[in-house]
């Protein structure tokens, strides 16, 4: 078949329980229902993550209640936590088991900055720095309506990839992404730098004149 | 019923004589005062103190340490409680000097086992070098980790690029060590 299927016909052949769609539709609307997160937490957002995936909140809702206790079968990581510099190369090693195409949330202040804790010498200032993040929730932690708007944005991002571009399934990306060392004083090194750029100095303005302002 | 500080001092002496013991004051006044014990008689001290029959210190309940820069030590405090006559605390002190060649002490995890895992701490954030202890590892930073970083003296790495909204001493140190400061805060600032 080429081309739009007509409205009309499409309605029609409804009537008569038939349902014309894209494959890439069908396909899609498969994964989104059925997001299966990696069952890991980090810390108290985890205690959030639990409370929107059992019965008040019920995640189940959005087909996205099956923990997996295995990366093998999880399609989504919530990174729920503070992703400390000792757990990093676990958390990076996780998402490189996880099977194509696969979706990180970074969930709550810690898992996008290190949050109340990056000033610490042992946290990681975002998992941003090592994973692709495809949804950022705030919060601290944030509520399990939050997560629910997170699965429900990363639904609509799933609704609009299309076989051709789902980074998983072109060859030509890398496949995994590179697993810090820990160092003697750091984790070496200290971001994936394809993934990750520092914010850029202002071009106008040096360090030296904010700090003579008042 | 614990005996005052200095009875206990008394006690003490009467059976290691040799021990240099030391009642340290303690700030806030609500506060326990401590007994500052020599790191060569530390061991013998402990093992009376849980073994004496009118103390029966059985239970460690928590093992610090604390970093004197300026004076140029560190404190291992032990927090001492009797589950068995139900009285406590006792703070036990014992200090060695911040050089990390120099600052050892003995490991009371023979007389109390549940310091094992509070002495690897203080090990792992001080430097503190417990002898005789089971087994002294890192227990919170990675094997290959070389600092301590609760040492007064420690320099975190440095990574202020991350820095949304730089500010005091962090912003003095990303002009210093050549940071950047972010677009947003610059304009804010405008």
């Amino acid at each position: 078949m080429s081309g739009p299927v007509d409205e009309g016909l499409k309605s029609e052949l409804q009537k008569q329980g038939v349902f014309v769609v894209p494959v890439e539709w069908l396909y899609n609307w498969g994964r989104r229902s059925s997001i299966w997160p990696l069952q890991f937490g980090l810390a108290c957002c985890a205690i959030e993550m639990i409370a929107a995936a059992a019965a008040r909140y019920d995640l189940a809702r959005f087909g996205a209640e099956v923990f997996r206790a295995t990366p093998r079968q999880a399609d989504l990581m919530i990174v729920a936590g503070t992703v400390t510099k000792k757990m990093a190369p676990q958390v990076v090693r996780l998402y490189n088991q996880m099977p194509e195409p696969k979706y990180v949330i970074a969930m709550g202040a810690c898992a996008i900055s290190g949050g109340p804790f990056k000033d610490g010498y042992n946290v990681l200032k975002g998992v941003d720095r090592f994973v692709p993040v495809d949804v950022h929730i705030p919060g601290c932690p944030p509520r399990p309506e939050a997560l629910i708007h997170a699965i429900m944005t990363l639904q609509e991002k799933i609704t609009g990839q299309k076989f051709t571009d789902v980074p998983g399934y072109d060859k030509a990306l890398p496949a995994e992404f590179p697993i810090p060392e820990q160092g003697a004083h750091d984790l070496v090194p200290t971001a994936n730098r394809e993934l990750w750029q520092p914010p850029k100095e202002h071009p106008d303005v040096t360090i030296a004149e904010v700090l003579k302002k008042p | 019923m614990i005996p005052a500080i200095e009875q206990l001092r008394e006690l003490v002496l009467a059976t290691v004589p040799g021990a240099k013991l030391e009642i340290v004051p303690s700030t806030p006044a609500a506060a326990q005062p401590a007994l500052l014990v020599d790191r060569e008689n530390a061991l013998a001290v402990a093992q009376f103190l849980k073994h004496d029959v009118t103390l029966l210190l059985d239970s460690c309940s928590c093992v610090t340490a604390v970093d004197y820069l300026k004076q140029g030590h560190i404190e291992i405090v032990y927090h001492l409680y009797s589950v068995a006559l139900k009285h406590g605390p006792v703070v036990l002190k014992v200090r060695a000097p911040r050089e990390l060649s120099q600052c050892y002490v003995p490991s009371l995890t023979v007389v109390w086992r549940g310091c094992e895992y509070q002495e690897r701490e203080a090990f792992d954030l001080y430097g503190v070098k417990f002898e005789g202890h089971p087994d002294l590892r890192r227990i919170l930073m990675w094997d290959g980790f070389v600092d301590h970083p609760m040492r007064r003296d420690y320099v975190p790495p440095m990574d202020y690029e991350w820095e949304p909204t730089p500010h005091g001493e962090t912003l003095a140190r990303a002009k210093q060590e050549g940071g950047v400061v972010p677009p947003s805060v610059l304009e804010g600032k405008k």
